[in-house]
């Protein structure tokens, strides 16, 4: 069963070695005002951030009695957790990951558009707002008119390359009416995805104005607990013309069309049993993202495939009584 | 002793809680449902959330004769819940395993009632039957949700008290506010109140005062552990004339209401009452429903174009519940299964029938969407009958049983199509009035062309009726007018259009090459023959290895490669058994195959990759085969 936000305040319920050994995003680092205290949640424990005075260096720890927006002072603060900051974002860990964190090599380009487009909560787990990112078929039905429309609802043939280090889904083909903001016409879209962590994902796509490159969109999880997420949506994209408000809000439009659908799903967290659910040829990423997950010996967040049948969890009922 | 609830009748929504094409989010033991009321009237509940992804389907769309998902456009059919129709491969027929789980439903009393027993099957003798609620048009109280354990809600409820309804009607009648009043409590009225009867999840109380007595039922719904639903039914409606020797006054909608806020009053004080008593006791622990797995075996697809299923099987029994001549020569039968459901049709999927002279024939089901309590064939007398078509108009009467197969798809629908053009020639309407319903009734765009000798032998006029302007038929025309009003049907080869036809060979044959001629690439041109006129050679011999078996076998003159194959124990699919329905179709991995069917088309057979191995041969002394 999931266990309540509140009851784990301060203290991670997370024991899954796999999960706890692994770098997390909590914010983007512009949104951290220098010398406040901000807190957030990760594996089911309160954790606090802030800036140094300067603003130069994050630091971030597991949560004491500070409150949310209270001055501190970043040098001072005792038990800091590790940190580093890429992509525009601060990660960090509550256990001793023995890896670095991946890398996007388009994120070098001088002209890049590099920002983060929203970071939204959603009542799901990570691996099922993963799975979603990695989906072609709901475009018509989520994204209506934008990265899908009726009756082109084909999802062709596409390849998936699978290592220990990541997943990689190649010639992914999709028809579109308006594949980005800066696309004026439905095209067929080619999409490569990427899952170089269990919790992250990302896409490159086409640029409608420049066929020879691809932007980078990438969603960047943050499991506050199994059934709670917040997700750092990752720009990275070649556009001359929209502002970055523009490009925010494109990101915020898709991301809100599927914000219901993943909170209308059950069981929240992602069921790892082949038999659980049932897989089509167009789900071969996520076949394989659930494979992987099962491989790396994943808990966290997911129903492993050995668990006793999944329940579904269902919208609790408000307590009149209590 | 708790009664077992696989086999105990609980109320989960109101009948008016299910309005035209709305999905009813209801729960029952922990288990969420979604509950939706088709345009035939059906009321469905199945489990809330969709098999693909666990989307909840009360979020899904109400097609009147579908729900569809709202995630990835998956159909599911009225009353089976089976899978019609996955867009991500529309290509592909969904198999036919690809079914939600569904609850048996009956409505009484104005409620719908399930039991938590997955697959639909409804037990025992159904929803209590209760005299005080037969007796006159009862009337449903607001159903008031309680958080507290269910069996001591039912215990608590014994306690409940109101005023007889007639006193109620009378008061309002003299414009005396009681039931809208405050203030006045049924203690000050003072109506004795008993408990008459009760059940494992109903209690009946029966309220006097004077001359005056009326009853309700109130039924508690366990939602959960600690949640329960209250359903509440007066006997008698708002008049009170229940037969309880109450003095009824009758009055108009004003004292319906006067009784529903004197109820929904009371009922909510008493639940003040138990929820407080409830929250001072710890908090049973949630009910964990069980999830049905998928009922697909690890590996095996969810699409019927992948998997390869046993011989042909007339498994399923049916009674013919009514038959009528549709046009010259053409009768329908409407079949019916003996119990439980039929298996769910799909646009373009065709039935064997065991005849009762012991032959085997292919109909195609004329069903329409979400018609899934009957098949519906049309058969025609054919003057060169070998005893099929003969055997039924001539033999078969309403009541006969006769054995079916399950329906198999070689003809599926694509609905991914901008254009979609159906032509039929003759009987060969049958698999198209399926698609064109499907079509019709999920708002695609289409148009069917029905080529007919006269007004007199066109079938089912009732459907195409119902299909409105979308249909046109072509009457009386000679091969010469057939094959230009074709030649202008398929002038227009549009990218993303597609074609499907079915009728006579000769037809068949004009309007495939007709659409060649015009541009129509092969993959866009979809067929059906419905007997192979080709004469068989069957004078080759040559040597089958079968790839997975690690078995090679030789195929004698006079034998099919089907007939040896079975011949040793090897299990292959078939139907009509002489190429022309698909069902055995079979990868090649080398070797010449020696078409001989009438299902491939020319590009499919020049690839050579795939061949119907009931009546194909080889050219090469060897065929290795994917089996």
């Amino acid at each position: 069963m999931a266990v309540s936000d509140t009851a784990t305040m301060g203290t991670p319920s997370c024991t899954d070695p796999v999960a706890l050994h692994e770098w997390y995003p909590i914010s983007a680092l512009v949104e951290i005002t220098p010398g406040l205290v901000h807190r957030t949640q990760l594996l089911g424990g309160a954790i606090s951030y802030t800036r140094t005075p300067g603003g130069s260096r994050p630091v971030v720890w597991p949560s004491g009695g500070e409150a949310s927006g209270a001055e501190v002072d970043g040098l001072a603060v005792d038990h800091q957790l590790p940190v580093r900051v890429k992509f525009g974002y601060v990660w960090t860990t509550l256990g001793r990951p023995e890896h670095e964190l991946f890398d996007i090599a388009e994120c070098d380009e001088a002209d890049r558009r590099i920002q983060n487009g929203g970071s939204i909560m959603v009542a799901t787990s990570a691996p099922r707002a993963i799975e979603n990112f990695l989906d072609m078929g709901h475009f018509p039905y989520v994204h209506t008119g934008i990265l899908g429309a009726e009756p082109r609802t084909e999802v062709l043939e596409y390849d998936v390359e699978v290592t220990d280090e990541e997943i990689l889904a190649t010639r992914c083909l999709f028809f579109q009416p308006q594949a980005a903001l800066s696309a004026s016409d439905g095209q067929m879209t080619e999409y490569v995805y990427r899952v170089p962590h269990p919790y992250c994902v990302m896409l490159y796509k086409s640029v409608p104005t420049d066929a020879s490159r691809m932007d980078v969109i990438a969603l960047f999880c943050q499991p506050m607990t199994e059934e709670r997420v917040r997700a750092h949506n990752f720009l990275c994209m070649v556009d001359a013309v929209n502002s970055d408000t523009a490009l925010k809000r494109f990101q915020q439009l898709i991301f809100g069309q599927d914000k219901p659908i993943l909170e209308n799903q059950s069981p929240r967290r992602l069921p790892l049993d082949p038999r659980a659910e049932t897989p089509i040829r167009a789900d071969k990423s996520s076949i394989s993202y659930r494979r992987w997950l099962s491989a790396k010996g994943l808990t966290y967040a997911v129903i492993p495939a050995t668990a006793p049948s999944p329940t579904p969890a269902p919208t609790p009922a408000p307590t009149r009584s209590s | 002793m708790e009664p077992d609830p696989s086999t105990s009748w609980y109320p989960v929504a109101r009948s008016d809680d299910l309005p035209l094409r709305h999905v009813f989010q209801g729960e029952l033991l922990g288990r969420e449902l979604a509950i939706w009321r088709a345009d035939d009237g059906f009321v469905n509940v199945w489990e809330n959330r969709c098999l693909h992804r666990g989307v909840r389907l009360s979020i899904g769309l109400n097609e009147g004769r579908e729900l569809r998902c709202q995630y990835h456009g998956w159909r599911y059919a009225n009353r089976t819940a089976g899978c019609t129709y996955i867009p991500a491969h529309p290509a592909d027929a969904p198999a036919r395993v690809i079914c939600n789980v569904t609850f048996p439903a009956v409505e009484r009393y104005g409620l719908v009632w399930t039991c938590d027993s997955p697959g639909g099957v409804a037990p025992g003798d159904g929803p209590p039957v209760l005299a005080a609620l037969e007796a006159a048009a009862p009337l449903g109280l607001r159903n008031l949700p309680v958080n507290a354990e269910p069996s001591t809600v039912l215990d608590e409820l014994a306690a409940y008290a109101f005023v007889p309804t007639g006193l109620l009607a009378q008061r309002t009648a003299h414009d005396r506010p009681v039931a809208g009043s405050a203030t006045l409590g049924t203690e000050e009225l003072g109506a004795e109140v008993s408990v008459t009867d009760r059940g494992h999840s109903w209690i009946e109380l029966t309220a006097r005062m004077g001359e005056a007595a009326s009853r309700v039922v109130l039924f508690v719904q366990p939602v959960d552990s600690a949640r329960s639903v209250v359903r509440g039914v007066l006997a008698g409606g708002a008049d009170g004339a229940d037969g309880a020797d109450g003095a009824g006054v009758h009055s108009p909608e004003r004292d319906q209401m006067a009784v529903l806020r004197h109820h929904h009053r009371e009922l909510s004080r008493l639940r003040d009452a138990i929820e407080d008593r409830a929250a001072r006791r710890p908090s049973p622990v949630p009910m964990t429903p069980r999830l049905q797995q998928v009922r697909l075996r690890p590996a095996e697809s969810a699409l019927e174009h992948d998997r390869r299923d046993g011989g042909r099987r007339t498994g399923l029994r049916v009674s013919v519940a009514r038959r009528w001549d549709t046009a010259d020569a053409i009768v329908a039968f409407e079949l019916r299964q003996l119990d439980g459901l039929l298996p769910t049709p799909r646009p373009g999927a065709h039935i064997d029938v065991e005849l009762p002279n012991g032959l085997v024939r292919q109909y195609s089901l004329v069903n329409g969407p979400g018609e899934t309590d009957r098949y519906l064939i049309g058969v025609k007398r054919e003057p060169a009958s070998r005893g099929g078509s003969a055997c039924l108009h001539d033999t078969v009467i309403v009541g006969d049983v006769l054995a079916i197969s399950e329906p198999r798809n070689n003809f599926p629908l694509r609905r991914d199509s901008f254009r979609t053009i159906l032509i039929a020639g003759g009987i060969g309407i049958t698999p198209l009035l399926s698609m064109a319903q499907a079509l019709h009734w999920s708002g695609h765009t289409y148009e069917l062309h029905y080529f007919a000798q006269s007004a007199g032998h066109v079938a089912f006029t009732e459907i195409l009726d119902s299909l409105g302007p979308d249909v046109t038929t072509h009457l009386g025309l000679d091969p010469s007018g057939t094959g230009s009003v074709l030649t202008r049907l398929l002038s227009d080869p549009e990218d993303g259009g597609h074609v499907y036809v079915c009728g006579p060979g000769p037809m068949l044959d004009a309007t495939r090459n007709t659409a060649t001629t015009a541009g129509w690439p092969d993959h866009a041109v979809h067929f059906e023959y419905f007997t192979n006129a080709t004469e068989i050679d069957s004078s080759s011999s040559f040597e089958v290895e079968l790839a997975r078996s690690a078995l090679t076998l030789p195929v004698p003159a006079g034998s099919s490669i089907m007939d040896v194959l079975r011949a040793n124990g090897v299990a292959v699919a078939s139907s009509c058994e002489q190429g022309a329905c698909g069902t055995c179709l079979t990868a090649v991995i080398a070797g010449e195959p020696d078409h001989q069917d009438v299902y491939l088309n020319a590009s499919e057979r020049r690839a050579g990759d795939r061949m119907a191995i009931c009546v194909s041969r080889s050219r090469s002394p060897r065929l290795v085969l994917d089996i």
